[in-house]
């Protein structure tokens, strides 16, 4: 029985499993559009809360016809750009009591030196955002076009020119990294 | 670097999804319990809780393990308990007093599941503080079924959160200790790091003494009453039932309401 269809037949039963199928992408995607782990581990958390909660009021049809990872991805999309407007209208905040000064939602120095990060998570943090989100969910979170088109709200074929001309950027950031001092994250990569 | 390795590449940034994620989410839509392992008075202690309260509580050591709990949880509530890093603010500071001073306070309880009787008892039991014990008896008295004595005994057997809810400060009726879920060794070990010398009650229960008065105020108490604790030796007078304080002139001490002489 497809998870829908125990979704449907019985959310509480079901649920787990439907965290333990989609909560890799969900938090994979958020880090890359966060840039933070604490910030992508809030959202998976709070994109499955939320999820639960709207699975609660749904009637069993409604469930049935839903289409999961692009559902999913709706919610947690919408929890990134929060966080992005909350941090653009407040740009220190007190975050889980640390204090964390965000410019923009890309890492700050801090973020970046406190993990090993792979070499192309610097490069791709500099994508300007329907650029990075539309490359992130693609092959970061390994969203299909239909279910991109779904989550972006646009059609299949402006995601798609979204996607390719991110991936374009990215080669060209790869190629010809900017100056290390204006971007410090990308110290990393610098050959 | 070619098309396909840097898609590679990004797929590679795929990452799982920190371990904390799923029990976290299970708690918060109420689908499981979290628990955490506090220090108690005696060893650590396992305490779950969820958005109503703390629900259970059990010793942490070689013999109640984490697996053990976890399953015994999942039988007695019928949905899973899961370890979480840390307690919600709501309920951190209550569970840290209650921990520190052996007395429930402010800490929200769960206890769903248990009936009217049941709640009632553990909630009387929750009334008697640290350094004092009360037998089955009084709280059969104390909730208005004096003749539930048993059922008492039977409903803080049944206790989901011992140590926090107090059962180990009830004790038989005749004075004795008594059993005890974990054991009648940790009654002991508990009644002792309270403040009650578990040999001290035994050896009252054995001369049938269960009250003692002083002869200076004529009230009687339970013997662990802190008003009775007050009365020097000098001054301490025994008494083995209510009536013979009665008879003696006594009344009952109005911080832990002994039996009347009329019951």
């Amino acid at each position: 029985m497809s998870l829908v269809s125990r979704l449907a037949a019985d959310v509480d039963q079901a649920f787990p499993d439907l965290v333990q199928t989609l909560q890799d992408q969900v938090f994979s995607g958020a880090l890359r559009i966060t840039a933070s782990r604490a910030d992508a581990e809030d959202i998976t958390q709070e994109t499955f809360v939320r999820a639960y909660r709207a699975l609660c009021d749904y009637p069993p049809d409604r469930i049935r016809a839903l289409k999961l990872p692009g559902w999913i991805w709706t919610i947690a999309l919408n929890l990134c750009r929060n966080r992005a407007r909350s941090l653009a209208r407040h740009p220190v905040t007190a975050d889980n009591g640390r204090l964390v000064a965000h410019a923009d939602s890309r890492p700050g120095p801090e973020d970046v030196a406190a993990w090993r990060e792979p070499p192309l998570a610097g490069p791709l943090a500099t994508l300007p955002d329907p650029m990075r989100v539309a490359v992130v969910l693609r092959h970061v979170a390994g969203l299909s076009y239909p279910e991109l088109a779904q989550v972006l709200d646009r059609p299949e074929g402006t995601v798609k020119a979204d996607v390719h001309r991110g991936l374009e950027r990215l080669r060209q950031l790869l190629r010809d990294p900017p100056a290390p001092q204006s971007t410090p994250s990308l110290s990393e990569v610098t050959p | 670097m070619s098309s396909g390795s840097l898609i590679d590449d990004l797929e590679a940034l795929r990452t799982a999804a920190p371990p904390t994620v799923l029990p976290a989410v299970l708690v918060r839509t109420g689908l499981a319990d979290g628990y955490v392992t506090r220090p108690g008075l005696i060893g650590r202690l396992r305490v779950a809780f969820n958005e109503r309260g703390v629900s259970a509580c059990e010793p942490a050591d070689e013999a109640y393990d984490a697996a053990g709990f976890e399953r015994r949880f999942l039988e007695h509530f019928g949905r899973p308990a899961v370890p979480v890093s840390d307690v919600p603010g709501r309920l951190a500071g209550p569970l840290d007093r209650a921990l520190a001073t052996g007395r429930i306070g402010q800490l929200p309880i769960d206890l769903r599941g248990t009936g009217d009787f049941q709640r009632a008892v553990l909630e009387k039991a929750a009334e008697i503080g640290p350094g004092e014990i009360r037998p089955y008896s009084w709280i059969a008295r104390e909730i208005g079924k004096p003749r539930a004595v048993r059922a008492v005994g039977t409903a803080l057997g049944r206790n989901p959160i011992p140590i926090l809810i107090p059962c180990h400060r009830v004790v038989r009726t005749d004075g004795r200790i008594g059993n005890y879920g974990f054991g009648t060794a940790m009654k002991r070990s508990l009644l002792s790091a309270e403040g009650v010398d578990p040999d001290e009650v035994e050896a009252l229960a054995s001369r049938g003494v269960r009250y003692v008065g002083s002869d200076t105020t004529h009230v009687y108490c339970h013997p662990t009453c802190r008003g009775a604790r007050r009365v020097t030796a000098a001054h301490r007078v025994a008494f083995r039932s209510a009536r013979e304080a009665a008879a003696a002139g006594y009344r009952p001490c109005r911080q832990c309401r002994p039996e009347p002489a009329a019951a």
